[in-house]
């Protein structure tokens, strides 16, 4: 039989530690419903997706009712939309958003992500009019999440697309300035976008993937701290030790979850992903991981290498509790997200500069950072740019998520609601960069492309 | 498909008998049992076979969460999986 502790243990996980299973998100392609009459393709898409997922969201259901674990999200991730939108001879771009946001209505998920573009190189047809369209999308549907990929390093960055992407991040904010800026709270600029993301509001279905897959994020900061908390006095060795034990039983979870609601759906098992995604609840932190190791308060000095360990022990930890491991996987840092992270950005003593050097050791990147809303386009260019160039040179995924408090400053905050969050209204660093946004072109791919 | 029964609280008279007429109502045959005081808290774990169970594994839980609740225990159900998954390689 199993044994006692260990059953003890995983109920007080669930109960106390706030273990859950973030995410089912099922990647549908969208590449055979494309057709140069938009309405058509949105008949299409519609069809597609809720014949795919129709079950998605009871399976969901079923299995966390039956094993005794909390499913947090459903999710639903698409073909990217320019895609579709290459071959329309329409600027009406939106209506693909519509189709979304009511085909994830009809079938109760909470997010569809898709409504992306790839133009790390350079714009194909369809990307430039799926980007400009992005703000009006966001702002017109609840469901819908965005993503542009702008860099990778084998591409190098597009900064045309950085330059355009300062002004949609703005605009985005700006169009639901009175629902808290949220249209720029569903969208995020990636560098080396991964194709099986299951979180959001980065979640695309990519072009290499099969026509269906079952993707799987798993979450618990509370659970790497509590172990913490329990271990005390060991040595930095040991903690790390002790996370990737701890990775390894959520990640296991996660592969459960995964493979079940796999083979209920009838829909391969792509992979799990294996993020320590925190959620605004006391207790289900990253920075408090952080903290539990021996910093005062996340941002101070100490918090990169902290980050550092932490995102590669889960790594380790969960890459051989599953048989495909994909996604993001590593340790997110979403300011308005995490308890810690809007306590510490609140004292002042986590600052954009801080979770930018934090960024270049973490799973993602900057993401939910509420900006001053008089933040320029290209201001908010040149931090995506910054951002970009680290996830180039370090062969990783750097995304941004900021969204322009639009009418506050430094001091004031906004409030998302939900997973999202609040978070307060960070100081952004002075001097203009517009000279160098505007000069567009492209940055070449650096030296670590040239692998061949 | 096996179920793992645990039964956590404060002890008091009858609580295996409670849990398991519960279980028999149903159809739910308990395999094996582990019972355990850690300091004031009584742990009671039943691995129970629940394939001729009459009613499902979620109506189940919410049975035997009401027994729980009325004795001041709490009680979970969680199918055996889980545990296997978790704990073993």
């Amino acid at each position: 039989m199993i044994e006692t502790k260990d059953i003890l243990e995983t109920i007080n996980m669930i109960e106390n530690e706030h273990l859950d299973v973030r995410t089912v998100t099922m990647g549908i392609s969208l590449l055979d419903c494309i057709d140069s009459d938009i309405d058509k393709a949105c008949d299409k898409v519609y069809d597609k997706i809720c014949r795919y997922a129709k079950d998605l969201v009871k399976t969901a259901e079923d299995i966390s009712k039956e094993y005794g674990i909390p499913i947090i999200n459903k999710r639903i991730a698409v073909t990217p939309i320019a895609m579709l939108a290459s071959v329309c001879q329409t600027q009406k771009i939106t209506k693909f958003a519509k189709v979304l946001d009511k085909a994830a209505q009809e079938l109760g998920v909470d997010f569809i992500g898709g409504y992306s573009a790839l133009v790390e190189k350079g714009f194909a047809s369809g990307d430039y009019a799926l980007i400009e369209s992005i703000p009006e999308a966001l702002s017109i549907t609840n469901k819908v999440c965005s993503s542009v990929n702008i860099g990778s390093t084998k591409a190098g960055i597009n900064m045309d697309a950085v330059k355009m992407m300062g002004k949609i991040v703005k605009e985005s904010a700006e169009l639901t300035k009175d629902r808290q800026c949220i249209g720029a709270a569903k969208l995020v600029v990636f560098c080396n976008a991964v194709q099986d993301n299951p979180f959001m509001a980065g979640a695309f279905h990519g072009v290499g993937e099969a026509d269906c897959v079952i993707n799987v994020g798993v979450s618990g900061p509370g659970v790497v701290r509590a172990a913490l908390a329990k271990a005390q006095d060991c040595d930095i060795t040991g903690v790390a030790d002790l996370v990737k034990k701890t990775a390894f039983k959520i990640t296991r979870m996660g592969q459960l979850v995964a493979q079940e609601a796999s083979k209920r759906l009838s829909v391969p098992f792509g992979i799990v992903d294996l993020s320590l995604a925190p959620t605004p609840a006391v207790g289900d932190s990253v920075a408090y991981i952080l903290e539990e190791m021996g910093l005062e308060v996340c941002g101070c000095h100490g918090t990169t290498a902290a980050l550092a360990l932490l995102n590669d022990a889960v790594k380790k930890g969960g890459v051989m509790a599953s048989s495909h491991v994909g996604g993001l996987s590593g340790a997110f840092i979403p300011v308005s997200e995490d308890a810690g992270m809007i306590h510490a950005a609140k004292t002042g003593a986590l600052d954009i500069t801080k979770l930018e050097a934090m960024t270049a050791v973490c799973s993602v990147g900057l993401d939910m950072i509420v900006v001053p809303g008089d933040i320029t386009p290209e201001t908010i260019s040149a931090i995506i740019a910054d951002e970009a160039a680290i996830g180039m040179v370090n062969t990783k995924t750097t995304a941004v998520r900021i969204i322009p408090a639009i009418g506050m400053e430094a001091g004031d905050e906004l409030n998302f609601g939900g997973l999202l969050g609040y978070g307060p209204v960070m100081p952004i660093r002075y001097g203009d960069p517009t000279k160098f946004v505007n000069r567009g072109g492209r940055i070449p791919a650096p030296l670590q492309a040239l692998k061949n | 498909m096996k179920a793992v029964i645990t039964v956590l609280g404060k002890d008091s008279v009858g609580i295996l008998a409670k849990v398991s007429s519960a279980c028999a109502e149903e159809g739910v045959n308990i395999i094996e049992v582990t019972q355990s005081v850690m300091q004031d808290l009584f742990a009671m774990i039943m691995l129970a076979d629940i394939k001729d169970s009459k009613i499902p594994l979620d109506e189940l839980k919410k049975k035997l969460d009401k027994v729980g609740e009325e004795m001041g225990m709490k009680v979970h159900v969680m199918h055996e999986d889980i545990f296997n998954s978790m704990h073993k390689i």
